[in-house]
């Protein structure tokens, strides 16, 4: 080892450290203003959709986008955004089983539609396979588009129990994710559709 | 401690908040919204450089459901124009780049100010009810703008009388602010000029890289309030929790000991999430209302207002011999900082001290100059300097193979480090930064061993996945025919840190529960990397438990001890080293429990599998029962904290190959196969690692073909969102293969280097490499786009 390789050797390390400007002081400015609430709010509409197998009524104010609404109003903060310009594909949910980018849509058009936030995905404490290869292979990196791609591919494999890795990339191809080059979210997803052919398989035999 | 045979390391186990992350729990900062929570919004300046001369907030203030509109009068100067307002904040410098303090960074930014520096720089900031109306109050803000013009590239910045971007007075640590410039760095190694009369050939070649944004895919956000003890609460998506708690005291003038910040997940950082971008002004806001708010930017102020990677312009000069050796090389780089100096004395000093030594050769010369401008301000951003030299000196590696007709394979494993060399650049420029007059340190003093170094396993087992030598050929031969689709292979090697040395700093605490589960406060920051993971397991390790039995807490001021953030790939490397040393304390203690209660000698004793077993008696008890005997026997909770800081940053490596298609009527460049061997020391989690270097390769992908944040000629942004700023969407990714070459470094816990940043470096120069490769054409310009594609072979003007 080099003899001045230690922390000591290095230069800044007995240099004092430069005070802080202005001490702090433990009084706070008071605050400049303060005005009432909000609380007059006037056009709310009654809505009334299923949400995860629930029947919702809430009034909500029309110009809410339903990524608003199930955030805001619904406390479901699962569903996560990106962009609300419909470039990221972060808020995508269900609408009647079809992926919908919830930025995109007004609440009040989904009257008496079915939604299926990333919430109603689990069944109770079980996951769904696509939560579970997700959890397991690291689908899920940062795991803030992952509610997105979750309920896209699920759609997918409703509909395709059997993708080729093409067909996997053109359905998430509307999903962005920056933290896994798509790699290991691809591996989830045929996974997932593999136990789950096998899982009808073994329930079809029986 | 040497290689055995482990448990938990080494294992691809689920990461800790993997249940948390599928089921939509909440997790991100917006999912804590607070009662009686207000928004906030920034006025963003829509000059690139203008000086307020004076601001009408009355008729945002007279608006129904607005609490605060904070302008720079409230933030006066001590001899300055009087507010009309109550003053609520005193006028400090400070830097937002989350780094040790003193923060090398300027201290150049004010929480407002009167003068705009860059387009979305801040005139004022609302808290309101609604989101809608806090939009609505800053269209009702009245500016009287005096419009100057603006500094738009690091020449006009250092041009004779140019603009000066930091005229105020009180700016601190900036290198030279009436010149614009914000720092330098000229260092030799020797003397470079004897080694090019040295050399056979020279060769030459300058290029550019654009600016790039992390587009992580969670905002900027922060939501701010005072808890029930009146004591100022971040909730923020951050990396570095506890420097913003320091920076937020310095910024607001309250007391380290009333503010705690809070870092919850993190959805993506990439190094835009080193800086307090909005934790100051949101705070600001909830001081000034006394109510929780919360503050986020939308994607185009995240694109546009936050941070980006320094663009550059570098040139590089190549004396080498016939036989591959090299006698000189020289790297200067001219930066473009942007309108505030955070992280531009470091990141362009890591663009030669990362890339520079792993070449041997004795005579070097690094310079940059970092100039202020009035465009989007740069930042850290991963890898932090080193993909721009990267892509630079990488091309021109292959450029110097081809001068002297060396294979680009054969010439780098003719030239590039081995254990055993050492590394005199990375130390030496903090040497020559800090030099006191008359100090003659000379490199050697200084130089720092590098002790473990798989570079040319990687070089040579990459080379093997993709099958260069063949395709080389082959494609060489393709292309003879003309056809509109040709066919190129190019390759890199890298090199980057682990930690910044003699500063990143650590520690951990490992508490050992009754039942010999153990819980783990680590201030390192997951942002998504799976650093709690990781470290976890190298405690499960130790303890011998499983990493069910970890829990894992990162990271909250009030909770946690301290650690400089997640950056610089240290994680894994100096946390990492925290954790280890704490869990190895727990285990001693453990041990000598157990010793008592087995009648043993603790240096017998060992933990494995939730047992404490005798390799003398191989008699066993369970590691619950001394763990049982520590609380209710001895009254004394097993816990330990442990610190961390390490004199060196063993460097990862790692070479990249990528196989191209390139239309020549089209322009268009699709990357067909894309090959990543990296020595990062031992893996922890294969899979993770794994993760970290296929999302760096698509990061690096779009920094090599479709990334660029544009300005057009009045400093005005271009991209306005994800649609016009193109990162790699799921179709678009290549066939990729990552082999680890694993070493085992010394200094690590279980022998890990750094692999985060690495791979990020290597797409621009292979896939420059292999665009020579298939249509004869040097392209020095990122990103290739179809449109410089077609430029480069005459197709366009």
């Amino acid at each position: 080892m080099c003899p001045r390789n230690s922390l000591a050797a290095l230069p800044w390390f007995h240099e004092a450290l430069p005070r802080l400007d202005s001490p702090p002081t433990t009084a706070y400015p008071r605050p400049i203003m303060y005005k009432h609430r909000v609380i007059d709010e006037p056009g709310r509409r009654l809505l009334r959709m299923t949400v995860n197998d629930s029947a919702i009524e809430i009034a909500v104010r029309p110009h809410k986008t339903l990524l608003e609404v199930l955030r805001e109003d619904l406390f479901l903060t699962g569903t996560k955004h990106g962009c609300e310009l419909g470039e990221c594909g972060t808020c995508a949910i269900l609408v009647d089983g079809e992926p919908v980018l919830s930025c995109l849509v007004l609440a009040i058009a989904c009257e008496g539609k079915e939604i299926r936030t990333i919430e109603g995905m689990a069944d109770g404490p079980e996951l769904h396979p696509l939560q579970t290869t997700f959890a397991d292979l690291g689908a899920a990196q940062c795991g803030y588009c992952t509610p997105g791609f979750l309920l896209t591919a699920q759609a997918l494999l409703d509909e395709n129990p059997d993708p080729t890795r093409q067909e996997i990339k053109n359905a998430l191809a509307g999903n962005l994710c920056r933290c896994t080059g798509y790699l290991k979210i691809y591996e989830a997803v045929e996974l997932a559709a593999k136990r789950m052919r096998n899982g009808s398989d073994s329930e079809a035999k029986r | 401690m040497s290689r055995r045979n482990f448990h938990v390391v080494g294992k691809d186990v689920r990461k800790v908040d993997g249940r948390e992350l599928v089921t939509g729990a909440p997790a991100f900062a917006d999912d804590f919204p607070q009662p009686n929570m207000l928004y906030g919004k920034i006025l963003g300046s829509p000059h690139p450089h203008a000086r307020i001369r004076s601001i009408d907030t009355s008729g945002a203030e007279a608006l129904e459901g607005v609490h605060s509109v904070l302008t720079y009068e409230n933030v006066p100067r001590a001899r300055g124009p009087v507010g009309r307002r109550a003053d609520l904040f005193n006028r400090v410098p400070y830097t937002r780049a989350g780094q040790d303090y003193p923060e090398p960074s300027p201290w150049d930014f004010f929480l407002l100010d009167n003068k705009m520096r860059f387009v979305g720089d801040r005139v004022a900031a609302v808290a309101a009810e609604t989101v809608e109306i806090a939009k609505k109050a800053c269209a009702l803000i009245e500016v009287d703008y005096e419009i100057l013009t603006p500094v738009l590239s690091p020449e006009d910045a250092f041009a004779e009388g140019a603009p000066i971007v930091h005229d105020e007075p009180d700016v601190q640590k900036a290198e030279d602010p009436k010149r614009n410039l914000c720092a330098s760095v000229d260092v030799y190694l020797r003397d470079v000029e004897a080694g090019f009369r040295e050399a056979d050939t020279v060769v030459e070649g300058s290029y550019s890289v654009p600016r790039q944004q992390h587009a992580q895919m969670e905002l900027h956000i922060a939501i701010s309030y005072f808890d029930e003890d009146d004591r100022l609460t971040v909730i923020c998506a951050t990396q570095v929790p506890f420097h913003v708690r320091r920076q937020l005291s310095q910024s607001l003038g309250l007391p380290v000991s009333r503010i705690r910040v809070i870092k919850p997940r993190v959805g993506g950082g990439f190094g835009g999430k080193q800086e307090m971008v909005i934790e100051d002004i949101c705070a600001a806001l909830t001081v000034a209302t006394h109510r929780p708010v919360r503050l986020e930017l939308d994607r185009y102020e995240d694109l546009t207002a936050a941070r980006c990677r320094h663009p550059m312009k570098l040139t590089c000069k190549t004396g080498v011999k016939k036989d591959g050796s090299l006698t000189a090389i020289e790297m200067i780089a001219l930066v473009d900082a942007g309108a505030y100096g955070s992280h531009s004395p470091t990141v362009p000093t890591n663009t030669g001290n990362k890339n520079l030594p792993r070449y041997r050769c004795r005579n070097m010369h690094y310079r940059f100059d970092a100039a202020y401008t009035n465009l989007t301000v740069s930042g850290a951003m991963r890898g932090y300097g080193t993909p721009q030299g990267s892509f630079a000196l990488e091309c021109h590696m292959d450029e110097t193979a081809e001068a002297i007709g060396m294979d680009p394979v054969d010439f780098r494993l003719s030239c590039t480090v081995v254990e055993g060399d050492t590394d005199e650049l990375s130390p030496y420029i903090y040497e020559v930064k800090s030099e006191a007059p008359g100090d003659e340190t000379k490199p050697e003093d200084v130089a720092w061993p590098i002790t473990s170094c798989g570079l040319h396993d990687c070089i040579q087992k990459g080379a093997e996945e993709i099958d260069w030598a063949r395709k080389r050929k082959e494609f060489d031969k393709y292309n003879v025919s003309n056809p509109v689709v040709r066919k190129g292979i190019g390759m890199c090697c890298l090199s980057q840190g682990s930690g910044v040395a003699g500063i990143d700093t650590a520690n951990a605490t490992v508490r050992l529960n009754e039942d010999g589960s153990a819980i783990l406060f680590i201030g390192a920051a997951d942002i998504g990397t799976g650093g709690d993971t990781v470290i976890g397991q190298m405690v499960a390790e130790t303890l011998g438990i499983t990493l069910d039995e970890v829990t894992v807490y990162s990271s909250d001021t009030d909770v946690v001890p301290f650690d400089s953030g997640a950056y610089a790939s240290s994680t894994t490397y100096v946390s990492g080293n925290a954790a280890l040393k704490a869990a190895i304390e727990v285990r001693d203690d453990l041990l000598t429990i157990a010793a008592g209660l087995m009648g043993e000698e603790a240096g017998n004793l060992r933990l494995e599998d939730r047992q404490i077993i005798s390799s003398r008696s191989s008699k066993k008890i369970p590691l619950r029962d001394a763990a049982m005997h520590s609380i209710y026997k001895n009254k004394d909770q097993i816990e330990h904290t442990a610190s961390h800081v390490s004199p060196v940053s063993p460097p990862p490596f790692a070479a990249q190959y990528a196989e191209i298609e390139v239309d020549t009527e089209t322009g268009e460049v699709r990357v067909v196969e894309f090959v990543t061997a990296v020595d990062a020391g031992t893996i922890i989690n294969p899979q993770l690692a794994r993760g970290q270097v296929d999302g760096a390769v698509s990061m690096g992908l779009g920094y090599a073909l479709t990334e660029e944040l544009m300005h057009d000629e009045n400093g005005v942004p271009m991209n306005r969102g994800l649609v016009d700023y193109k990162i790699f969407k799921a179709v678009g990714m290549p066939k990729m293969k990552t082999i680890f070459v694993e070493t085992y470094e010394a200094t690590g816990p279980f022998g890990v280097k750094a692999i985060a940043e690495i791979p990020t470096n290597g797409a621009p120069p292979a896939i420059g490499n292999a665009l020579k490769h298939a249509l004869g054409v040097r392209m020095r310009d990122l990103p290739f786009t179809p449109e410089r594609v077609l430029r480069a072979i005459g197709k366009m003007k």
